[in-house]
């Protein structure tokens, strides 16, 4: 396997401008010593793969804490407002009913809706907000050109470093990635 | 026939959640061989032979029942509520262990639930579905259902919002939409996996679409991780509040036997004890059929079982104290109710209940019995009849013999209810069927991440807390 990477490490840079790079690890372990020692390097561009979210490594690549809270909350204040507003509207403004002699707006009677949209709007912003964020759907990525990469939801773990990364050197980071553990490095087209 | 037996409680190890099956490659083939198999085991078949010949019986009770009207059912004044309303208390309460399992042992960290959350997650779902069908179609003049949303109309009028009913409304429909984007939150990583070994181009179509192009990314791992930490912490109240709204209906009424303020603790434990009995009523076959044993092993079982014996021992407390509460009250027309549920003539529906839901799930303090499968299956059999006959039992014996003996009634159910509460099974089996067919059962990436060869955080965790950028409080929450 090792020989099949080297070989492809001299393969000559594509016609087209390259995706980036693609390397292969065979434990959770060498990709979480490997992101670490790729985050020291000063790579930027890059990203890691892996078939479950492995513990550990967000620090070691240095990802930052998301907004995805701060978006669930907007989202689940909102529902808790609008269904406040949607009761008082609908029950003390456009049509007022008295029913068993409660006030029009009546806060004990109207908690659990505002509850269940609260809950409900929060849910669907956690849910959008992961999907926006995250990109996806997105149904091309250059990743998934490589037939290897499809052992990334099975067993396997992969670093990609993009060809726009300051620090990518055509051919300095395959070695570098090698050195770093990996079982097979391959170039990704666009 | 167990490779190990993983049930001792050695507090010095710990027990291992997935027997067998070493590495990540096993466990994905396992569970995708599943679904990637040419044809189901005979046995499927014979099942969804059954299970779709009586949804078309619910097809035909159902049209039989628009095109007659209520009254070919056997409600009447005072029973206006009764096997319609007890099939859907009945099936919401099915639904609860599912988000029990799946956000609240998420959030206290109990890893083996990763094995069988999913499973009970779709049993939620399919238990809810067939329970929003019943009020629906109870409510006489079915083509104006629509009438329970606030939508502005051409009447100017607007739902009453201080009403359970509306309230309901709002909590199942919650309820089954959270519970849907939980499922599928936690299905995406497992239905990129069946598309990247996808076989044939119609499922690498179709599970590609479903998966919406996760590939794996941490980046990406990250922001998930997150949003499934905040759907189950947002679904954990929810589950709490549903069936509490559920009890509403009743406890807001001034009817003795359901003016109390008992129900909702009490509502939402009988749905969490009658949840895990059909987990366990679904799951052992399903283990034992498909080849998941080494991944739902005896101990999941095991933990199920002492679920259901510790929320089986809450509602039979629940039923002494409505007996005490009774006779404490004073209250003639309160006491007159419970001594009628126990000796009237729905005697008979009482001690089912008891018998099925107090004394039966006590077998479960004898480990002997809670590790056995036959006897796991028969209590979870006998647990489900008996949540169903609570149900039938607080509807029925209250409003046939509520305040005046004038105004007294009975109620029998007739063939077109019977036959409808029989096709809901037929409803929630073809879906689960289904599910299994095409959807991975075990959620593939949480079972990777509690094998042993995933606890990677453990020798880095030094270097990671000295890591000046690091954040740790999700990694250090799973020690």
């Amino acid at each position: 396997m090792s020989d099949d990477s080297l070989g492809l490490r001299q393969v000559p840079r594509p016609v087209g401008a390259p995706y980036g790079l693609l390397a292969e690890f065979d434990s959770a372990e060498t990709l979480l010593s490997a992101a670490r020692r790729i985050r020291q390097a000063g790579y930027t561009r890059w990203d890691a793969h892996s078939p479950f979210p492995v513990h550990g490594l967000d620090a070691a690549m240095g990802i930052g804490p998301t907004r995805l809270p701060w978006i669930v909350l907007a989202a689940a204040i909102a529902g808790l407002a609008g269904a406040a507003g949607l009761q008082w509207w609908t029950s003390a403004v456009d049509y007022p009913l008295r029913i068993s002699g409660k006030p029009f707006f009546s806060l004990p009677a109207f908690v659990p809706v505002m509850f269940e949209l609260t809950v409900l709007l929060g849910a669907f912003g956690a849910f959008l907000g992961m999907l926006v964020l995250n990109g996806l759907p997105r149904f091309y990525h250059p990743v998934f050109r490589c037939e290897r990469f499809r052992r990334a939801t099975d067993d396997r773990f992969f670093v990609t470093i993009e060809a726009s990364d300051a620090r990518y050197d055509p051919h300095e980071t395959p070695g570098f990635l090698m050195s770093l553990g990996a079982v097979h490095v391959e170039v990704l087209e666009d | 026939m167990e490779i190990l037996d993983n049930t001792q409680a050695d507090p010095t190890r710990r027990a291992p959640l997935v027997l067998g099956l070493a590495d990540y490659a096993a466990v994905t083939q396992r569970v995708c061989g599943v679904v990637e198999r040419p044809r189901p085991p005979r046995g499927w078949y014979v099942a969804f032979a059954i299970s779709t010949s009586l949804t078309a019986v619910l097809l035909a009770m159902i049209a039989y029942l628009f095109v007659r009207g209520v009254g070919v059912w056997g409600l009447n004044v005072p029973v206006g509520w009764a096997f319609d309303i007890t099939n859907f208390v009945f099936w919401v309460g099915i639904g609860h262990a599912g988000t029990l399992i799946s956000a609240i042992l998420f959030l206290f960290r109990q890893e083996w639930r990763n094995s069988i959350n999913r499973f009970a997650e779709a049993m939620t779902i399919f238990a809810v579905i067939c329970a929003g069908l019943f009020p629906a179609i109870h409510v006489g003049r079915v083509w104006f259902v629509y009438w329970l949303l606030p939508y502005p109309n051409q009447m100017q009028m607007w739902p009453q919002f201080r009403s359970p009913l509306i309230w309901d409304v709002f909590a199942v429909g919650t309820y089954m939409t959270v519970s849907l984007l939980f499922w599928y939150v936690g299905l995406i990583p497992d239905l990129a996996t069946l598309r990247d070994r996808a076989a044939t181009r119609l499922r690498q179509i179709a599970y590609g679409i479903l998966a919406l192009g996760w590939r794996g990314s941490q980046r990406h791992w990250h922001r998930y991780e997150r949003a499934y930490l905040l759907l189950a912490a947002l679904a954990t109240p929810l589950v709490v509040s549903v069936h509490s709204v559920v009890s509403f209906d009743f406890a807001t009424s001034v009817l003795p036997g359901w003016h109390t303020t008992i129900f909702p603790p009490y509502f939402v434990a009988g749905a969490i004890f009658s949840g895990c009995a059909m987990v366990v009523t679904l799951i052992v076959p399903a283990r034992q059929y498909f080849g998941l044993r080494e991944l739902v092993t005896l101990r999941h079982l095991e933990n199920l079982n002492k679920l259901i014996l510790a929320t089986g021992s809450i509602v039979g407390y629940a039923y002494a104290i409505e007996f005490f509460m009774a006779w404490y009250s004073g209250n003639p027309y309160e006491r007159f109710t419970f001594a009628n549920r126990a000796l009237g003539p729905y005697a008979w529906a009482y001690w089912t209940m008891v018998t099925c839901n107090v004394v039966l799930p006590q077998l479960f303090w004898f480990k002997r019995v809670r590790t056995s499968l036959p006897g796991m299956m028969i209590i979870a059999l006998l647990v489900n009849v008996g949540m169903w006959f609570e149900r039938f039992v607080i509807i029925v014996t209250s409003l046939s013999r509520d305040f005046l003996p004038s105004a007294w009634g009975s109620y029998r159910p007739t063939w077109v209810e019977i036959l409808t509460l029989l096709g809901s099974f037929g409803l929630f089996f073809t879906l689960f069927l289904l599910f299994i067919r095409f959807l991975p059962m075990v959620s593939m990436a949480e079972v990777k991440a509690i094998l042993p060869a995933a606890r990677v955080h453990r020798e880095h965790r030094t270097d990671r807390q000295a890591d000046a950028g690091g954040r740790t409080q999700t990694e250090s929450c799973r020690e």
